[in-house]
């Protein structure tokens, strides 16, 4: 208390509350728990991200100049020693190379933009496997949605800036799939974009525009969105993984003052330190060697940033097919790939929710984490989804498979063809198995208990293993629930066994209900929730297994 | 001869200017040859010199030889192309070299495209076979002196080149890149200036060929210029992750990137852990 140090902060912290107040609001907001897992922390990996991008976001604006004029380089790179480029082209190289710090700031960057969205994707895989997007969390998970398209957006658009040759044919292809693939207003809308044709309109507008766009528009959406996903995760408290001190009620955790502030800011230096380490020591995006931007060049291995990866796998594998429908060329070709299907990904993501509340008409408010095995067609899909996703992205890089592994190409190209209709529904059928596989694993272990290993033999000349009690902890991740039949289900039979008349999409929904929760493995007769009582096996107990080897002799 | 002199004034040996006597015209004529073909061949800035001028009876004849051993089995016995291999009639010292010199013939096995292995064959035998076909019926010579000349070729200007023309199937950094049906684009890292000229020159594989007319002699030593340079220049931003663009930046996001995050997660929220 004699700690002038103390004394100070208690003078300064009570003169804010005496002109400001709200101390007793923010005592109450400084005790809010946070859960102690690994797994929750993998959203942060994508904020402390994004808050790197934002840091050398603003220092690479100091020194990029968005203008398609174009000047005569005589930089400090001889390479590219008198050619002709974009200015934007021209600043990008100059603050790669001569601006103090300037290509570990740009790298930076870019390696933080990569990792963002790949921690977004991380952090959607933990909530939706787990659960966390149900009520009343979906306003949560469409932001969530939305976040992530944005991203692409954005790491698409910063790609683009430096008007080198790698982002001009990326350009080029989005162009063409986006605008001059949808019919009729395509066109127009491309001419809108740009001011005038590909690549930099008539005035060389596209890059100006696409600047403001990449950092003022897109972050400001994402900072807006980002406040809104916290303060609502902050106002919902958060969900906790299934245990026995957990019910839907109570949340467990540390406080957020101190021990949570000191480990999120723990957390924040490792994210920044491992994308400094990485800027570092991996060079990305050598935009001096990809030459600036000419429509007639093209490199082998043009891909984009890994997240466009999926539109890039769409195309790849997509036959050459287009239709004409009164003058107008439709270019299946390109639309499926590049609209149809990345739409239908993100679109069935996003609805997922409301699917799942439907289809198991469970309307009630759930805090408590779901194990993956114990939903098992969820977790299917899920796995199904991620399957579809990486088949597309993998199919991205058909070019680099075939000459790293020495494989044909177009045999590549053939497999994921069938691949990107066969992966998920073979991923749906393994993931579901292995979740009941795991289901009943627990069965046995809550019903038998724990193996120790130790083998006794009976003075009846019989062996039999000895097992032991759960652990509390164990138990309580065993005794979790699995999602039953709601009461309140549409019955598929009235009141009196006869079958009911319902309308179709009554019947829909009743399937769907027996497709989430009918392979479950049920909970044993003998599970009385009694540890206690399980310890030992009594004597003599049919332990088949063994005691059949006993009659074999 | 007679009647030329006769026409005119009778010779006074001596005193008749050289230019006027009667063998003037054919030493004036050979002069004039030897002037335009020096002149040409100084011009024609010797990577294409002459290697077949050099080339022996004794030679051509070794080459006949090992042609006949190690390549007319495919190509037939006198070069002539059977079912398996193509005809080597124009092919030229150039191919062979390319092909011998960087192992891809002779053939280890058939398939989409010939690898590049250790050569058979010792510079010399090269020299002979390369004699011995281009004594068949000519073809491109093989390029000398490569190596001392791109140094002075202009590197921006092989960059520009190398974009246009070579970095579609060789990757931007020359280090190859797929091509249809297991064929592709080998890497150039490991190439030889004069292999690289000779490539350009013949076109093997899938390559198409660029005559010094699709590329003057100057615009190829530029390219090879910068193909050298690129190979040799340092990645300034760390190690280059095999230059072949996002693939593996991606693939490095996700294993180091989202890796070392989430062991940091896993140790920074660890708890001791309590048996089952």
């Amino acid at each position: 208390m004699q700690d002038p140090t103390k004394k100070l902060l208690a003078g300064t912290g009570k003169a804010l509350d005496d002109r400001f107040g709200g101390a007793a609001g923010l005592k109450k907001q400084m005790k809010k728990l946070f859960p102690d897992h690994w797994s929750f922390m993998l959203g942060e990996i994508a904020l402390y991200s994004f808050v790197v991008l934002l840091l050398t976001g603003v220092f690479l604006t100091f020194f990029f100049k968005p203008s398609m004029q174009e000047v005569v380089y005589h930089g400090s790179y001889a390479n590219l020693d008198g050619l002709r480029m974009s200015e934007a082209y021209k600043s990008t190289i100059d603050l790669s190379f001569d601006v103090r710090g300037g290509l570990l700031m740009r790298q930076i960057h870019h390696w933080a933009a990569l990792l963002f969205v790949a921690a977004i994707m991380v952090h959607m895989m933990r909530i939706f496997f787990t659960g966390a997007f149900r009520k009343p969390r979906e306003v949560n998970w469409l932001i969530g949605i939305t976040l992530f398209t944005l991203a692409m957006l954005e790491g698409f658009a910063g790609y683009t800036l430096p008007d080198d040759l790698l982002s001009g044919v990326g350009l080029r292809i989005f162009v063409s799939v986006v605008f001059e693939a949808i019919p009729i207003v395509g066109t127009y809308l491309l001419f809108f974009t740009f001011g005038g044709p590909f690549p930099d309109g008539l005035q060389g507008d596209f890059i100006p525009r696409l600047f403001i766009v990449h950092v003022l528009l897109v972050p400001g959406i994402l900072l807006a969105l980002i406040g809104a996903h916290m303060l609502i995760m902050w106002h919902q408290k958060h969900t906790v993984w299934a245990s026995r001190k957990q019910t839907n009620r109570n949340t467990v955790g540390f406080p957020f003052f101190p021990h949570f502030i000191a480990k999120t800011t723990a957390f924040f230096m490792f994210v920044f330190g491992a994308l400094a380490l990485l800027a570092t020591f991996a060079q990305i995006n050598p935009i001096w060697m990809y030459g600036p931007y000419n429509p007639v060049d093209v490199t082998a291995g043009a891909q984009p940033d890994w997240y466009i990866g999926i539109l890039e796998g769409g195309l790849r594998i997509m036959p050459g097919v287009e239709s004409v429908f009164l003058g107008h060329t439709i270019p299946w070709n390109t639309l499926i790939p590049a609209l149809i299907v990345p739409g239908l990904l993100f679109t069935f993501m996003a609805l997922y929710p409301f699917f799942e509340k439907w289809a198991t008409g469970d309307n009630s408010e759930h805090h408590v984490l779901n194990r993956p095995r114990n939903v098992p067609t969820r977790t299917g899909i899920g796995v199904a989804w991620l399957a579809a996703y990486m088949i597309l992205l993998i199919a991205g890089g058909n070019d680099i498979i075939a000459k790293t592994f020495s494989l044909s190409f177009n045999t590549i190209t053939w497999i994921f063809r069938f691949a990107i209709f066969l992966g998920p529904v073979i991923a749906f059928v393994v993931t579901k198995r292995i979740c009941i596989g795991l289901q009943r694993k627990e069965e046995h272990l809550l019903h038998e208990g724990v193996e120790t290993g130790v083998i006794k033999r009976l003075p009846t000349g019989g062996y039999e293993e000895t097992t032991r009690t759960p652990s509390p902890e164990l138990l309580g991740r065993l005794e979790t629930n699995r999602p039953d039949v709601p009461e309140d289900m549409p019955a598929l039979t009235d009141g009196r066994g006869v079958e009911a008349r319902n309308g179709i999409v009554k019947r829909l929904r009743v399937s769907a209900q027996r497709w989430y929760t009918q392979d479950n493995v049920a909970r044993g007769a003998h599970g009385d929730g009694h540890a206690e009582e399980r310890g030992e096996v009594e004597p003599g107990a049919q332990r088949p297994e063994l005691t059949g080897g006993r009659t074999s002799d | 001869m007679r009647s030329r002199s006769a026409a005119g004034t009778p010779p006074r040996p001596g005193s008749r200017p050289w230019r006027r006597r009667p063998f003037s015209r054919y030493a004036l004529l050979l002069l004039a040859l030897v002037a335009v073909g020096g002149f040409y061949a100084g011009v024609q800035s010797s990577p294409q010199a002459d290697a077949a001028q050099g080339a022996s009876k004794a030679q051509i004849d070794q080459g006949r030889e090992l042609f006949q051993t190690s390549c007319a089995s495919c190509h037939g016995i006198n070069g002539q192309g059977t079912s398996t291999g193509p005809s080597l009639y124009g092919a030229g010292a150039a191919a062979v070299d390319f092909q011998v010199g960087t192992g891809r013939m002779p053939l280890s096995q058939p398939g989409a495209q010939a690898h590049s292995k250790a050569p058979r064959f010792t510079q010399a035998q090269i020299d002979a076979i390369a004699a011995y076909i281009q004594s068949l019926s000519g073809g491109p010579d093989i390029p000398r002196g490569v190596d001392q000349k791109y140094s002075d070729a202009d590197l921006a200007a092989g960059g520009q080149l190398f974009r246009a023309n070579c970095m579609q199937c060789h990757n931007f950094a020359g280090e190859g890149g797929a091509l249809s049906n297991g064929k592709y684009a080998p890497a150039l890292t490991t190439s030889t200036s004069t292999h690289m000229y000779e490539a350009m020159l013949t076109g093997p594989e899938n390559m198409p060929v660029f005559s010094d007319q699709t590329l003057t002699p100057d615009e190829k030593l530029s390219i090879i210029k910068y193909v050298k340079t690129i190979k040799s220049d340092p990645n300034p931003g760390g190690h280059g992750l095999g230059r072949i663009g996002p693939v593996s930046e991606g693939l490095v996001a996700w294993l180091v990137g989202i890796g070392v995050c989430v062991v940091a997660a896993m140790w920074i929220t660890a708890k001791k852990k309590q048996e089952d």
